[in-house]
C-alpha cells in the first residue's frame, strides 16, 4: 500500500468536514474521488497533503504515518499535487516554474540536473514551446498542463490531481486524460483524481471513493460506485450529474 | 527572469564570450559598481568621494534589502534597525573597549544576523500588511530602548574620541579608507545579490514571493528560507552601519533608526526594480543623484521632497516594476543580460 | 495616588483622540486592506487647519473643526484617485508606498509653506477641579467631541444607506459589487471618511499640544499601535484601545521614566502583532 487513510477527520470550529473517510490506495492505480460540490474532497487532499491537520486519524504514506506533517515535508516525501484553482508563480518563466518542481521533491535536484528534469516534463504535457514564457501570460488550459508539469517534475511516488480537467474544452479534456493515463503507465505514479468529468474519471479509474458532507459514501469499483444505490441517491440533488453517473456507469 | 536554457549542450571549451554572456548579469553590476569607485579618483574631487559615498552606501543598502524584499516579497519597513543596531554595537566596541574598525564591523554585521534570525522565527510568520508594520513595531522598540540604554548612552548617544584616527593614518586618511571598505563591501552585495538570485535557495525565494503556499506544497521550506533571507539582507547594513558611524564620529538613537532611511532604501529598489541584481544599483544611483539635484535646484531646493514623492508615486503608478525591471519586460533580449 | 489618578484621567481623555486618530487608519485598512502612510501628515494638517482658521479668521477652534473635517473628507476622496484606486489590487508595497509618496508631498509643501518652527493654537478653556484633581478644559472638550464623532460614525455606517455600502465592501468587495454597490465611490468615500477622522484628531490635538508639519509622524505611529491592539480594521475596538494607549500613558510615567513608554508601547505592539492578529476584542479569529 502506498496510502492508508485511516478514519481521517477534520472539524472547522463548529464544521465537521470530513468524518472517518478510510481507504487503503495499491501501488500503480488511480483512484477516483467523486462527490457533489462542498462534499470534502479537497479538504481531504489538504489533510493528506498537509495543508492542514487532520482532527481525527491518521495517514500513512509509503510506511510512514505522516498525519499532521508540513506541507513541505510531505512533498519531500514523494507526494505531489495539482490545484483546483491553477496557481501558476506568475512572474517565473515555465521553465523555473517546473524547476521549482524538481529543485525542492523528494529528491532535492541541483539546478542544472532540474532544468534536465523541467524540459523534459515540459515535453511530456506539451509544452516545450511555452519555456521561455512567463508562467503569468499562459491560457487556463496551459496553465492546468503547467501545474501537472510541475509536480511531475518532483518525480512523486503518489500524485495528488484536483480537478485538472474542469474548465477545459472537449479536445484539452481527452488530451489531459491521455496524459494521466501516460503518467501512470509510463512512470508508475500513483494517482488519486479529483473530477467532476464522469466519464472521464470512470474510464481511467481503477477503484473510486466517493464523498458526500465529508462522509465516506461509497467505495469500489467504478461499476460498483455507479450502482450502489446510495450514491445515485446522493446525486438524486442533481439530476443532471445523476443521469451522467449512471450513463458513464453502463459503459 | 529566465535562466539560459542551452547549458544541455554546453561545449568543452568555453569561448571567453560565452562566460562573459553567462555572468553578465554579474559583470554589468560589478562594471557600474566600479565606475562608481573610480569617480572620486578620476575627477580627483573631495566632494565626489563624499558623494560617491553615500551613493556606494544607498547602493549597499537597497541591495542587502532587495534580497528579502525582492526576492522574497516580504516587505521590510523597518529594515533599518539592522543598520542601527549594528551601528551601535560596532560602535559601543571602539568607543569603550577601543576596537579597531573591522573587528567591530564584523561584530555589527554578527548583531544584526543573530537579531534578524531571532526575529525572523517569529514574525516571518506574518504576511503582507502585518509583516510591514511589525518590523516598523521592531525598529521602534529597540529605538525607544536603546535611548534608555545608558552603557550606549541612552539619549546623547556615544562619539568616538578624534584620536582614535590616529590608528588609522589620521583623519583624512581615514576618510578614504572608509569609502574603499565601503566600496569593497558594496561589491561582496553585489556578487552575493547575484548568486542568491541564480541558486537555488534564490529560485525558492522567488517561489515564495510569488505565492507561498504553492510553494510549500512544491516543498519548498519556507520559514527556513525566508529566515535565511531576512539574516542574510540584515547582516551587511549591520556591518555598514559601524563604518558609517565610525566615519561620522558619533552616533545617536534617532538618526540611527531613522523610519525615513528604511524607507528612502525601499524606494531605490522599487525605483530600479525590485528583485534584479542590477536594480538596487540603478535605484541608489538615481534617487542620490535626483536628490542631489533637487536640493541644489534653486527652483527645486524648498520642495524638494514633494517633488521626490510626486516622482515616487509616478514611478509606482505607471512603472512598478522599476527601470530594470521595465526594460526587462519591453526587451525580452535583455532578460538574458540583464539580472 | 492623586497624581496617579489626574496623571490616568489625562491619558484617558487623550486616549479618545488617539482613538478617533487610529479609527481613520483602521478603517481604511478594513475597507481596502492599505496602511495608509499619509495618515501623520493629514493629521498635521488637521492641526494647521485649525490653527490657521482661529488665528487668521478668528473662527472658534471647535466651529473651525467642521471645515477641518470637511476638507479632510473631500482631500482624502483625492488621494484615493490619484493615488490609489491604480494600485488597489496591486502587492501590498505599491500601496504603502503609493501613500507614502503622498506623505512625501505633504510634508514637502508642508515644509515649505508653514516652515518648521512649531505653532502653538493660542485658546483655553481653562480648567477645573474635581476634589484635588485639575482638567484641562480643552482636554474634556476634546474627549467629548471624540465621543460624537464615534458615535456620528457608528450611525452612518450602520443607519445609513451609504454607512451599510462601506460595510458591505469591508465584508467582501467582489460580492458587493455583484449586488450593485458602486464600489469605486464607496472605496473613495472610506478613504475620505478615513482621513477625515485623522483631521479632527490633528485638529483636536492642536487645542492642546503645539505642533509643526513633522508633528503627525508619532500620532501615526501611535494609531498603528492603537489600530493594531484594536484589531486591524474594526473601528469600536479602535476606540477602546486608544483609551487603553491613553492609560499607559497616564499610568507609565508614575512608576518609570517617561521614556519608557515608547518601549512599552511597541513590545505590546509586536506581541499583539504575533500572538492576538485580530486584536485584543474579537474572540473569534476571522
Amino acid at each position: 500500500m502506498i496510502l492508508q487513510v485511516e478514519g481521517l477527520g477534520k472539524r472547522f470550529g463548529g464544521l465537521q468536514a470530513l468524518e472517518d473517510v478510510t481507504f487503503d490506495l495499491p501501488e500503480g492505480q488511480i483512484l477516483g474521488l467523486i462527490g457533489p460540490n462542498g462534499a470534502g474532497k479537497t479538504t481531504l487532499f489538504n489533510n493528506i497533503s498537509g495543508v492542514y491537520t487532520p482532527t481525527a486519524g491518521r495517514v500513512i504514506f509509503r510506511g510512514e504515518d505522516i498525519t499532521g506533517l508540513k506541507s513541505y515535508y510531505v512533498a519531500r516525501k514523494g507526494m505531489a499535487r495539482t490545484h483546483q484553482i491553477v496557481r501558476p508563480l506568475k512572474e517565473l518563466s515555465v521553465l523555473e516554474n517546473v524547476m521549482v518542481g524538481a529543485c525542492f521533491g523528494q529528491y532535492d535536484y541541483k539546478l542544472g540536473k532540474a532544468k534536465e528534469i523541467a524540459h523534459e516534463v515540459l515535453e511530456f504535457v506539451g509544452l516545450e514551446s511555452r519555456i521561455d514564457q512567463l508562467a503569468g501570460s499562459l491560457n487556463v488550459g496551459q496553465k492546468k498542463r503547467l501545474e501537472m508539469a510541475r509536480s511531475l517534475a518532483s518525480q512523486p511516488n503518489l500524485l495528488l490531481l484536483d480537478e485538472v480537467l474542469a474548465g477545459l474544452n472537449p479536445s484539452e479534456i481527452s488530451y489531459m486524460v491521455e496524459i494521466v493515463k501516460r503518467i501512470r503507465a509510463e512512470r508508475g505514479i500513483t494517482i488519486i483524481m479529483i473530477e467532476h468529468v464522469m466519464h472521464a474519471v470512470m474510464n481511467v479509474s481503477d477503484r473510486m471513493v466517493v464523498l458526500d458532507y465529508g462522509r465516506q459514501l461509497a467505495e469500489g469499483t467504478p461499476d460498483e460506485v455507479s450502482q450502489n444505490p446510495k450514491v445515485i441517491e446522493a446525486y438524486l440533488g442533481d439530476p443532471k450529474l445523476a443521469e451522467k453517473l449512471m450513463a458513464s456507469g453502463g459503459e | 527572469m529566465s535562466i539560459p536554457t542551452q547549458t544541455k549542450a554546453s561545449p568543452p571549451s568555453r569561448t571567453i564570450t560565452a562566460v562573459l554572456k553567462e555572468y553578465a548579469g554579474l559583470l554589468i553590476p560589478i562594471g557600474v559598481v566600479l565606475f562608481i569607485i573610480a569617480w572620486p579618483t578620476i575627477t580627483g574631487k573631495d566632494i565626489s568621494r563624499e558623494a560617491m559615498f553615500t551613493v556606494l552606501l544607498s547602493i549597499a543598502l537597497a541591495s542587502s534589502l532587495n534580497i528579502l524584499l525582492g526576492y522574497s516579497g516580504y516587505v521590510s519597513f523597518g529594515h533599518v534597525v539592522f543598520f542601527g543596531l549594528g551601528g551601535y554595537v560596532g560602535f559601543y566596541l571602539m568607543s569603550v573597549h577601543e576596537w579597531l574598525l573591522w573587528p567591530a564591523m564584523a561584530a555589527g554585521g554578527v548583531s544584526s544576523g543573530l537579531l534578524a534570525f531571532l526575529l525572523g522565527k517569529a514574525i516571518l510568520r506574518l504576511r503582507g500588511g502585518y509583516f510591514a508594520l511589525a518590523t516598523i513595531g521592531i525598529n521602534e522598540a529597540i529605538r525607544a530602548a536603546i535611548n534608555n540604554f545608558t552603557p550606549f548612552g541612552g539619549p546623547v548617544g556615544m562619539t568616538l574620541n578624534f584620536q582614535v584616527y590616529k590608528n588609522y593614518g589620521g583623519a583624512s586618511e581615514a576618510l578614504w579608507l572608509s569609502f574603499y571598505t565601503l566600496a569593497a563591501m558594496t561589491l561582496i552585495v553585489i556578487t552575493v545579490s547575484y548568486f542568491v538570485r541564480t541558486s537555488k535557495f534564490g529560485l525558492g525565494l522567488l517561489a515564495i514571493r510569488e505565492d507561498e503556499d504553492a510553494a510549500e506544497i512544491m516543498g519548498v521550506i519556507a520559514p527556513n528560507a525566508k529566515t535565511w533571507a531576512y539574516v542574510l539582507s540584515a547582516i551587511i547594513p549591520g556591518v555598514l552601519g559601524v563604518l558609517f558611524f565610525f566615519k561620522n564620529g558619533s552616533i545617536e538613537p534617532l538618526p540611527a533608526f531613522r523610519l525615513h532611511f528604511s524607507i528612502e532604501m525601499i524606494v531605490m529598489v522599487m525605483l530600479g526594480g525590485q528583485g534584479t541584481v542590477l536594480g538596487p544599483i540603478i535605484g541608489g544611483l538615481g534617487y542620490q543623484s535626483l536628490r542631489g539635484f533637487l536640493l541644489t535646484s534653486p527652483i527645486f531646493k524648498n520642495i524638494q521632497l514633494a517633488v521626490a514623492g510626486a516622482l515616487l508615486l509616478l514611478i509606482i503608478l505607471f512603472i512598478p516594476s522599476g527601470i530594470v525591471g521595465w526594460l526587462r519586460k519591453r526587451v525580452p533580449a535583455l532578460r538574458r543580460v540583464l539580472r | 495616588m492623586d497624581f496617579l489618578l489626574a496623571s490616568l484621567i489625562d491619558g484617558l481623555l487623550l486616549g479618545f483622540v488617539y482613538g478617533i486618530a487610529a479609527m481613520g487608519l483602521t478603517l481604511i485598512w478594513g475597507v481596502m486592506n492599505v496602511i495608509n502612510l499619509s495618515h501623520g501628515p493629514i493629521i498635521a494638517l488637521g492641526m494647521f487647519g485649525v490653527y490657521y482658521i482661529f488665528s487668521a479668521l478668528g473662527i472658534h477652534p471647535y466651529l473651525a473643526l467642521i471645515a477641518v473635517a470637511a476638507g479632510g473628507l473631500l482631500l482624502g476622496g483625492l488621494i484615493y484617485f490619484v493615488a490609489v484606486h491604480r494600485v488597489i489590487d496591486a502587492p501590498h508595497l505599491s500601496t504603502l508606498l503609493a501613500t507614502f509618496s503622498v506623505n512625501m508631498i505633504i510634508i514637502g509643501l508642508g515644509t515649505a509653506a508653514f516652515s518648521a518652527s512649531p505653532r502653538n493654537v493660542d485658546f483655553t478653556l481653562g480648567s477645573f477641579e474635581i476634589g484635588s484633581i485639575t482638567i484641562l478644559g480643552t482636554r474634556l472638550v476634546a474627549a467629548i467631541l471624540a465621543m460624537f464623532v464615534t458615535g456620528g460614525l457608528y450611525l452612518f455606517l450602520y443607519k445609513s444607506r451609504y454607512g451599510r455600502y462601506i460595510r458591505a465592501v469591508t465584508d467582501n468587495r467582489d460580492a458587493a459589487e455583484l449586488m450593485g454597490v458602486p464600489s469605486v465611490r464607496i472605496l473613495a468615500l472610506s478613504f475620505g471618511l478615513g482621513t477625515m477622522l485623522a483631521a479632527i484628531s490633528g485638529g483636536l490635538i492642536a487645542t492642546f499640544f503645539p505642533f509643526t508639519i513633522l508633528a503627525g509622524g508619532s500620532y501615526e505611529l501611535k494609531s498603528f499601535v492603537v489600530s493594531v491592539l484594536g484589531g486591524l480594521g474594526n473601528p469600536v475596538g479602535a476606540l477602546l484601545a486608544g483609551l487603553i494607549l491613553g492609560a499607559i500613558e497616564g499610568i507609565i510615567p508614575t512608576v518609570l521614566p517617561t521614556t519608557w513608554v515608547p518601549v512599552l508601547e511597541f513590545v505590546l505592539f509586536i506581541l499583539i502583532l504575533l500572538f492576538r492578529p485580530q486584536g485584543l476584542f474579537k474572540t473569534k479569529s476571522s
